[in-house]
């Protein structure tokens, strides 16, 4: 019980730390634009090239499967966007960049661990846990829900574009589809969802690197955790924000 | 000056530093050795304030600092400079932002005035159009140096090495040695160098305390260690075929 409960003791302590009073507001301001890009933007072009094979690809199971003529056309169209609304764009994205974003951040913590570079900014009196996570924290939280939207119209483009390729469906249809009782609520789901996903792999899998310790296999083996715990705890908070906002 | 009383300190139940009492004179490069696993990174890191003694005190001068809070400590830590094994540059920095760092935490200088003082700082341990190179541009000796240059830049009354010669060919180690014992005199600061390099020890070493098995075993200067009849000492300081040789030579 108290290997369970030990690290989510530590990961709150850690927290309490990280939110604590930044040192100086400027160098905050500099570090959240930098770890954006790092973060966020050179991760739009996996996101944009996983969101657009995904749209395409539930365009065409939907085709194949609702293939039935008591159902109108339009319902692919319906159906591909709720997928990415409501599921892909938010939660499998997040997943994905757990995977991308999550492992970067454990290895790139760990790494400053075990070379001394966090007891260095220690000794110079900077509070390292805020230093190095707080920006990555509110980075990820920012620029997420932006890539959100990105997934979300890059999917329904990429439906679009297999139906006027492939001709499987009339693009029309799909359009129609698209605009068939929308809610502009599930975006406001979508991104909430997102904006928690974001500060769960940033604060979790800077956790498992910050507390990293011996050599570089330890710093792998943090990065892997910091993956899997990310998905799991994303997955665990998804059923929960659905449960809560949905129902 | 800086004093430790009767530090102890433990982990997992084994005992690394047993009792040690020691104090690191002002103006003057205080050197502590032992072989490797002595507990001497230990005992500076404890000093230090990185890890905290289970048992006994550290003295900055007139301040306890082992009874000060973390944010009390902020304010001594700005005396503070310390020179990791490695270096511990920030990766993502390039040389200049490595050095401006504490400056842009600390102080409300001007952006100008950063420079101006960061150009000193890199003037002063020789690496003059180095600062827009990341660490990974630089080799063992130039990283040295810019942590070095990090080190001073607050103007510290306190400079800590964790063996600053490590991974160095004699040469640059003679350089980085001499460097730090310059720095010391020139802004009377209260080194404490942890190393086991003998080299050191007879370059730079004012004040040397010897660590064995985490307890103090001697110390004294650069003179007396000659002629020490520690025979743990001894074997420590004349291990090296080269010492040996010497010695046979002189006698």
């Amino acid at each position: 019980m108290l290997r369970l409960f030990a690290p989510i003791g530590r990961y709150f302590i850690l927290m309490a730390k990280v939110f604590s009073r930044p040192e100086k507001a400027a160098i905050y301001r500099r570090r959240i634009i930098y770890e954006m890009e790092a973060l966020g933007v050179d991760s739009i072009g996996l996101t944009a090239i996983i969101s657009v094979f995904i749209g395409a690809v539930i365009t065409l199971q939907m085709c194949i499967n609702l293939e039935s003529p008591f159902i109108p056309r339009s319902l692919v169209g319906y159906a591909t966007r709720e997928t990415m609304i409501l599921e892909f764009s938010s939660t499998v994205v997040a997943l994905i960049l757990a995977g991308k974003v999550g492992s970067s951040i454990a290895s790139e913590i760990g790494t400053m661990r075990i070379t001394e570079q966090i007891d260095a900014l220690e000794i110079m009196g900077v509070n390292s846990a805020s230093y190095l996570i707080l920006p990555k924290i509110v980075a990820a939280v920012l620029f997420f829900p932006f890539l959100t939207i990105l997934s979300i119209v890059i999917g329904i483009t990429g439906g679009w574009a297999i139906s006027y390729l492939t001709g499987i469906m009339i693009p029309a249809d799909y359009v129609d589809g698209l605009l068939m009782d929308f809610r502009p609520y599930s975006i406001t789901y979508s991104l909430i969802k997102t904006a928690v996903f974001a500060y769960i792999i940033a604060s979790v899998s800077a956790f498992f690197g910050y507390y990293a310790k011996g050599n570089s296999l330890e710093v792998g083996a943090a990065s892997t955790r910091a993956v899997v715990v990310s998905s799991v705890v994303i997955m665990i908070f998804n059923l929960m924000l659905t449960q809560i906002l949905l129902i | 000056m800086i004093r430790a009383e009767h530090i102890v300190k433990s982990f997992d139940g084994r005992r690394v530093i047993d009792d040690v009492s020691v104090a690191f004179e002002t103006g003057k490069t205080n050197l502590i050795i032992g072989r490797s696993g002595s507990g001497k990174t230990v005992l500076l890191k404890t000093l230090v304030g990185l890890h905290t003694p289970d048992e006994g005190r550290v003295w900055y001068d007139q301040t306890d600092f082992t009874a000060l809070t973390f944010r009390d400590r902020k304010a001594v830590r700005k005396d503070i400079g310390m020179i990791f094994q490695g270096g511990a540059l920030l990766d993502s920095s390039s040389v200049e932002e490595n050095v401006k760092l504490p400056l842009d935490l600390f102080t409300r200088q001007s952006e100008a005035e950063k420079l101006e003082r960061v150009n000193f700082c890199l003037r002063r341990v020789k690496l003059e159009n180095a600062n827009h190179l990341y660490p990974a541009e630089l080799s063992g000796g130039m990283i040295k140096r810019v942590a070095i240059a990090r080190a001073i830049v607050l103007n510290p009354k306190y400079l800590f090495c964790d063996e600053p010669n490590s991974g160095l060919d004699p040469q640059t180690s003679i350089v980085i040695d001499n460097l730090i014992h310059e720095i010391t005199h020139e802004y009377n600061i209260t080194t404490i160098i942890n190393t086991h390099d003998m080299n050191s020890v007879m370059e730079i070493g004012e004040k040397i305390v010897y660590i064995h098995e985490g307890r103090k075993w001697w110390e004294g200067t650069k003179d007396d260690i000659l002629h020490a009849d520690n025979p743990e000492l001894n074997a420590f300081v004349f291990a090296s075929a080269m010492a040996k040789r010497a010695k046979a030579a002189v006698r």
